[in-house]
């Protein structure tokens, strides 16, 4: 492994703002006790300064406006070491979920989030991403899908659906005005939350398809750090959505898949993208507003877990809380909930890598007290990796609340 | 030429131009390094952005209270005090006229003391936590030591002063200043500019996706 790919890769990654970062941080440590891995452990380790020491050590040695000095009087920092980025492996993909919770408390307004993703944009270089997550993102990057769902077998699984389901699953319909989008996740193992989204845009009336040129939601490349697969990704749904001529996209219950196309594309394509993006959780809060979506509320008591990249990441946060009022007579807010609710602990990735496992159940106690003091008798989400974080913990804790996804509720309880 | 003429006559320009030079470099290379611009459709605004940002982590958060309340109460607490000593203090009054020729009302002497008294106590506070929190332990290093009694330093030597007893207490007091002045770009004490930097940069990004947290 050359370590000064990484330490190139650091250095070209930090402009203005990495460097703002850098140079602010006080090591005052009060992002601690933002961060689910550390309030989990107790580790000082996990705190979540800590996570990005590599590359505030590349930036003083050869970025900092002062490194010249610093090496003219021999006093810049020593390089940063092989050893020393694989001792960091576990701290930047295991125990970061790039959740942006720590940003809250730091005094300086740190975006620690996005330094992991600058380091991880450097491991990535030197093959220090954890296997599970570099299979699937090439696996995205080679058949269109982290787990597979080639475009052949997406034809398959909609068949499958339509049977199952009674749904029309359009596909490749020429000239729709929205360009659906889902994450593999539910091609393969949420199909039913697959369904519910198709037969609401049904019965809204929506114009609307798939495209078999581009329909992968998730984006794995800004959980491994490798942005040419990043840019691979919403570079087929954009193509796929130009070539239908689609006004909107519309992106599933998937945050990092939200912001991936929403906030991420334009940038990684260097280009403003000619149609709108909607998570379907904003536009189904849209056509509710506008009187289109009717709901008839269960006399139930339910909160909702605002999803990171949806949320904190995405700035979608009281379009679900307008559909929350409207499903359910009994609506509760977490505590602390909003801009501020604890992650899952599976987001960015960790819920798929195998040596993060226990601390990701740890930071999952966390998530169960909070819901459970709700005292809800079950938990709202709108993120397919939100919910598979919660599924694998459940059954680990054996935790009897209930799990249900927006989109599904919806169309349960949608008045024609 | 004596000591006291020394350490407020040329060491004190020479501190202040190194001050003033360095940390303008250190300022301006951070912007300097660009930013590529933010393509992506906004839902609010970048600008608002980075001023409630900056205004936002004034005040903290309650929920992290467990953690943050020490600093907190440390951290305003030398802060405010030091603020009101150095811009409130009659003899820093005095001073700044000598040079700028500007000058306002100064605190009553009680004034003056029960600020040092205050700014005294909290970096006392951040210090101690620096070894006796494990995370701090962990994170610190000589910059935050040398930042802290540098500065502890500055303000001890400037109480001593404060009867204008003997002048070479003064000059002390002077040379300590000087010393930090020269200090002070080349460390974490930078922070007193960079951050506005840091937070208008996150205050910015959520500014434009419509939040401000
Ligand atoms: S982004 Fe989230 S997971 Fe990562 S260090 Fe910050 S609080 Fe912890
Ligand atoms: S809270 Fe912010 S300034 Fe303090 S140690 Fe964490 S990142 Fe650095």
């Amino acid at each position: 492994m050359t370590v000064q790919k990484a330490i190139d890769k650091f250095v070209e990654k930090t402009g203005a703002k990495v460097a703002s970062y850098l140079d602010a941080c006080v090591r005052c440590g009060l992002c601690a006790q933002a961060c689910q891995y550390h309030e989990a452990t107790g580790d000082p380790r996990h705190a979540p300064v800590m996570k990005f020491q590599p590359l505030q050590q590349a930036y003083q040695a050869s970025k900092d406006p002062l490194s010249p000095l610093w090496r003219m009087i021999g006093r810049a920092p020593k390089k940063v070491t092989e050893e020393e980025l694989s001792d960091w492996q576990d701290l930047i993909y295991d125990s970061c979920s790039m959740c942006g919770r720590c940003t809250l408390a730091c005094p300086m307004g740190i975006d620690i989030a996005s330094l992991v993703w600058v380091m991880r944009e450097g491991m990535s270089e030197v093959g220090l991403v954890p296997p599970e997550i570099t299979k699937m993102a090439h696996a995205a990057r080679d058949t269109g899908s982290p787990i597979g769902v080639t475009a052949k077998k997406l034809r398959k699984i909609l068949d499958d659906v339509e049977k199952k389901y009674d749904v029309k699953m359009h596909l490749d319909k020429p000239h729709a005005e929205v360009l659906l989008l889902d994450s593999s996740l539910d091609y393969e193992a949420y199909q039913p939350t697959l369904a519910a989204m198709a037969k609401i845009l049904d019965r809204l009336g929506i114009d609307w398809s798939f495209s078999s040129k581009g329909y992968e939601a998730s984006n794995l490349g800004l959980f491994s750090g490798e942005e040419s697969i990043a840019r691979t990704m919403v570079e087929r749904i954009t193509e796929a959505a130009e070539d239908m001529g689609a006004k909107t996209v519309l992106a599933p219950e998937c945050g990092h898949g939200y912001g991936s196309i929403r906030w991420e594309a334009p940038n990684l394509l260097g280009r403003e993208l000619p149609f709108e993006v909607l998570h379907i959780v904003e536009f189904l809060a849209r056509m509710h507003k506008e009187g289109r979506l009717k709901l008839k509320p269960e006399s139930r008591a339910l909160t909702y877990h605002d999803p990171c990249k949806l949320g904190r990441r995405g700035g979608v946060f009281e379009e679900p809380r307008e559909m929350m009022r409207d499903l359910v007579t009994d609506y509760r807010e977490m505590k602390p909930g909003g801009v501020t609710n604890w992650c899952c602990g599976g987001g960015g990735g960790v819920v798929v890598i195998e040596s993060a496992r226990k601390l990701q159940l740890e930071s999952f106690k966390i998530k169960m007290d909070q819901v459970e003091k709700t005292g809800a008798e079950g938990v709202v989400m709108s993120c397919a990796f939100c919910h598979m974080t919660f599924d694998k913990s459940s059954e680990h804790f054996k935790w009897d609340k209930k799990i249900e996804d927006m989109v599904q509720m919806v169309e349960r309880q949608m008045i024609d | 030429m004596g000591f006291v003429g020394f350490v407020e006559g040329p060491l004190f320009y020479i501190a202040a131009a190194i001050f003033a030079l360095a940390a303008a470099w250190r300022v301006f290379g951070l912007i300097r390094m660009g930013r590529k611009p933010d393509i992506s459709p906004p839902k609010g605004s970048a600008t608002a952005g980075f001023i409630k940002g900056n205004l936002r982590h004034f005040l903290p958060r309650g929920m992290f209270a467990r953690r943050t309340w020490i600093h907190i109460v440390g951290g305003y607490a030398f802060h405010l005090g030091l603020f009101v000593l150095f811009f409130f203090g009659a003899f820093h009054i005095d001073f700044i006229k000598q040079y700028l020729g500007i000058s306002w009302t100064p605190l009553p002497r009680w004034g003056f003391i029960l600020a040092s008294e205050i700014a005294f106590a909290g970096l006392i506070v951040l210090w101690v936590r620096r070894f006796s929190d494990p995370v701090m332990r962990l994170i610190s290093d000589r910059d935050d030591h040398i930042g802290t009694w540098l500065t502890f330093l500055v303000m001890l030597t400037g109480c001593l002063a404060l009867q204008q007893s003997h002048e070479v207490l003064r000059g002390i007091h002077m040379l300590f200043v000087d010393i930090w002045l020269i200090y002070f770009p080349f460390s974490r004490l930078m922070h007193a500019f960079t951050f506005v930097l840091s937070r208008g940069h996150t205050g910015a990004t959520y500014g434009r996706k419509g939040m401000n947290p």
